[in-house]
C-alpha cells in the first residue's frame, strides 16, 4: 500500500468529529507549532518541504508564504480557496466532508505561520452540506481551545469563518476569491499588486487550497525533510486525485507523487481499469482546463517512457505531446466517447463562467462554443476546424485571469490530438448524429480486458 | 430578468435579522459588505428567490445602494430572480458526468416533471435545471436539492423517480 499522508484515517469510524480526529494523532501539529516553533519556521519547514500549491499552478507553497509582506500595524490575513469547480475536480469536497478537521488543524498552523489573526475558508455556495459540516467542525476545535483567544496558552488568537461563495467557478481565481469575499462580483483582479501584498480589503493575503493547507499538518508533524522525501524530484509527497470518468472505481485516490499513470488507470488499488471491459480512449489528467491526451500518449511519452504522475512527468512533452498535473482531475473516456461532444461541453462551461472582463475570453469562449456545437449537430465546415485553433490562440495569454488559457487549451489539444475526429464529423455530418467515432486509430489500441499493472 | 418595478414589501423576521447580526460581526469594522453573500443565501433560503424588494432591503440592512446588491445578485448563478418551484433540482451537465449519463437524467426530468428547464410545475412543487460543475464528478451522475442543497449521486432513472416520490411525501431528510 502507499504511504498516506493526508487520508491515512479516513476510514476511522467518527474520524469527522474532534474526539475521534483527535485520539488519532490530530491537532499534534497545532500543539508542536505553537509550544516550540516560530512563525518562520513553519514557513521554513513547508518551504523546505517542497509542497506544491495543489489546486492546480502547482507553485511552491513555502514561497508563496515567504512573498507575504508584514507591513507594521496591518492585519494578515490567510484565506483558504474552497471553491472547488474544476470539472473533474472533487477532492476537496471529500476531503471536507469526511476529514474536516484536517482541514481545520491546517488552517490554524498555517494562519499562525503567517500571523494572522482572522483566516477565512471561501467555500463555494452550492456545497452548503459541507459548509454545515465544517462550521460545525469549527465550534468543536473552539470548544478544545484550539481556536479563540490564546490558543493553547501560547498567547496566539485565532478567529476562523467559513464564507459561503455565490456559484461562480471564476472565484477560484484568487483576486476573484478575494473580491467575492469582500461582498462583490466575483471579477479577477490587475496583478499586481499580488494578494501577498494587497489581498482582502487591501490587506497582505495568502490564498492556498485546501489540499495545500491540510498537507502542511504532516508536513509539521514530521519535518519538511521527510515530507521532501515522499515523492519523485520537484513532485515531493502525496497528491489526491479525484478519478472520473468511464473507470472500474473512480473516486478520490491519494497517491504517492511519481505513480506511473498505467498502475493507476489499471491497477485494483487505484481506478481497476475501464468500466464495462472498454478500452480507454483519451485521458484529462488534471481538471477540463489542461490539455487532453489520446490513450497512447497519457501512458507514455514521446520517447517511449513510462509517463508518471508527476508534475514534471505528466507535462513532458510541452502542448505537443504532454499536459498537466493541474488540480489532479483525471477524466477517463473510453472507446465510445466523442471528443467533439466532449470538447463543445467543456467550451460551454467555459463561456457560462467566463465573468465577462476580457474581451478575447468573454467573446471568444462563446464564438467557440458556437463553432463546436455547430460541428457536433451536423453543420460544421472543414474550415471551422482551424477557426477554432485560431480563436483559441487569440485568447490564450490575453485576458487578466488564467481562465481565458483554461478555455483555451482543452479547445487546442483536442482538435491537436483528434482532428481526425472532428474532420469525420464534418464530412460525414449523418452519421456522426447517429454513432461516435470510436477509438480511431490515435489512441493505443490496448486489448480489451488485458490489465497490465506495473507492479 | 430582474424587475426593479416591483414594490411589495418584504420585512425580515427578527430572527433572521440576528442571523444577520451574527454574520456581520464577522469581518473587521467597516468591511460589513462582505456578509452580503452569506445573507442573500439567507434571505433565498427563507423566500426561495431574491425580489427586488428584498435585496433593497438587504441594501438597507447593509448601508448598500441597492445597485451594490442586484450586480452582485446578477453575477452568482446560484441566486433566483424569479421565484422557483419548492424544491429546485439542479443536475450537472458538465464533461464528467456526461460521460456517465447527465444527459439521460435531465431528459428524464423533463419528461417525468412535464416541464422545460427553468419553469416550474403548475403545483408549485418543482422546479429544475442544469448546472455546471457540482465537484462531484466521481460519483456522476449527480443533482442537488435547494433550499437545503441535499446531494443525490450515481442517478439512475428509477432513482429519479424514487426521489421525485420521496419528495412529493416531503420526507427529505438531510
Amino acid at each position: 500500500m502507499a504511504r498516506k499522508l493526508l487520508l491515512e484515517h479516513i476510514n476511522v469510524p467518527g474520524i469527522h468529529t474532534f474526539d475521534v480526529y483527535r485520539k488519532q494523532g490530530g491537532y499534534r501539529s497545532v500543539e508542536k507549532a505553537l509550544k516550540s516553533m516560530s512563525p518562520d519556521d513553519v514557513v521554513e519547514e513547508v518551504k523546505k518541504s517542497g509542497l506544491r500549491g495543489r489546486g492546480g499552478a502547482g507553485f511552491p507553497t513555502g514561497m508563496k508564504w515567504s512573498f507575504l509582506a508584514k507591513p507594521e500595524g496591518k492585519a494578515r490575513y490567510l484565506v483558504c480557496n474552497a471553491d472547488e469547480s474544476e470539472p473533474g475536480t472533487f477532492k476537496d469536497r471529500y476531503l471536507m466532508t469526511y476529514i474536516p478537521h484536517a482541514l481545520i488543524e491546517g488552517m490554524i498552523v498555517s494562519s499562525f505561520a503567517l500571523g494572522a489573526k482572522t483566516s477565512y475558508i471561501y467555500v463555494r455556495g452550492e456545497m452548503m452540506p459541507q459548509i454545515r459540516i465544517l462550521e460545525k467542525a469549527i465550534d468543536e476545535a473552539k470548544n478544545a481551545g484550539f481556536l479563540g483567544k490564546n490558543i493553547l496558552g501560547s498567547g496566539y488568537d485565532l478567529e476562523l469563518y467559513v464564507q459561503p461563495g455565490g456559484g461562480a467557478y471564476i472565484c477560484g481565481e484568487e483576486t476573484a476569491l478575494i473580491e467575492s469575499l469582500e461582498g462583490k462580483r466575483g471579477n479577477p483582479r490587475i496583478k499586481p499588486p499580488f494578494p501577498a501584498i494587497s489581498g482582502v480589503w487591501g490587506c497582505p493575503t495568502v490564498v492556498n487550497n485546501v489540499e495545500s493547507i491540510a498537507a502542511v499538518v504532516p508536513i509539521i508533524n514530521d519535518g519538511g525533510d521527510e515530507y521532501a522525501k515522499v515523492g519523485i524530484g520537484r513532485s515531493t509527497g502525496t497528491k489526491l486525485i479525484s478519478a472520473s470518468g468511464n473507470l472500474n472505481k473512480p473516486g478520490v485516490y491519494e497517491i504517492e507523487l511519481g505513480l506511473p499513470v498505467e498502475e493507476f488507470i489499471y491497477s485494483d488499488e487505484y481506478c481497476g481499469g475501464i468500466a464495462n471491459g472498454k478500452r480507454l480512449k483519451a485521458v484529462v489528467a488534471g481538471g477540463s482546463s489542461v490539455p487532453i491526451l489520446p490513450a497512447n500518449l497519457v501512458l507514455k511519452t514521446v520517447s517511449g517512457e513510462s509517463r508518471l504522475m508527476s508534475y514534471e512527468s505528466l507535462a513532458e512533452g510541452g502542448f505537443q505531446s504532454g499536459s498537466m498535473m493541474g488540480s489532479g482531475g483525471f477524466i477517463a473516456f473510453d472507446e465510445d466517447q466523442c471528443i467533439v461532444r466532449n470538447t463543445w461541453n467543456f467550451s460551454r462551461f467555459y463561456h457560462h463562467e467566463s465573468c465577462g472582463q476580457c474581451s478575447p475570453c468573454r467573446e471568444g469562449t462563446g464564438w467557440m462554443e458556437k463553432v463546436l456545437h455547430r460541428l457536433e449537430y451536423g453543420h460544421g465546415k472543414m474550415s471551422d476546424i482551424d477557426l477554432l485553433v485560431d480563436v483559441s490562440k487569440k485568447i490564450e495569454g490575453n485576458t487578466i485571469c488564467p481562465l481565458g488559457d483554461a478555455a483555451a487549451w482543452p479547445v487546442a489539444s483536442a482538435i491537436r490530438h483528434f482532428r481526425d475526429e472532428f474532420e469525420w464529423h464534418v464530412s460525414n455530418p449523418k452519421e456522426a448524429m447517429e454513432r461516435n467515432y470510436g477509438i480511431g486509430n490515435y489512441a493505443d489500441p490496448l486489448p480489451a480486458n488485458e490489465v497490465p499493472v506495473a507492479n | 430578468m430582474l424587475r426593479v418595478t416591483e414594490t411589495e414589501h418584504v420585512d425580515f423576521s427578527s430572527e433572521l435579522l440576528s442571523k444577520f447580526g451574527e454574520i456581520v460581526k464577522r469581518y473587521p469594522e467597516g468591511k460589513h459588505k462582505a456578509a452580503l453573500l452569506p445573507i442573500l443565501h439567507l434571505v433565498q433560503a427563507e423566500y426561495g428567490w431574491l425580489s427586488p424588494a428584498s435585496m433593497e432591503r438587504v441594501a438597507g440592512y447593509l448601508d448598500l445602494k441597492p445597485i451594490e446588491v442586484y450586480e452582485v445578485a446578477t453575477f452568482y448563478t446560484m441566486f433566483f430572480l424569479r421565484p422557483q418551484g419548492k424544491y429546485v433540482l439542479e443536475v450537472c451537465r458538465t464533461g464528467p458526468c456526461c460521460l456517465v449519463g447527465a444527459e439521460k437524467i435531465m431528459e428524464h426530468l423533463e419528461n417525468k416533471l412535464g416541464v422545460k428547464e427553468g419553469e416550474v410545475t403548475a403545483d408549485g412543487q418543482f422546479s429544475w435545471r442544469g448546472v455546471e460543475c457540482l465537484a462531484a464528478c466521481g460519483m456522476g451522475p449527480v443533482l442537488q436539492i435547494g433550499p437545503e442543497y441535499t446531494f443525490h449521486e450515481n442517478l439512475t432513472s428509477e432513482s429519479v423517480d424514487q426521489l421525485l416520490v420521496d419528495l412529493k411525501n416531503k420526507d427529505l431528510s438531510i
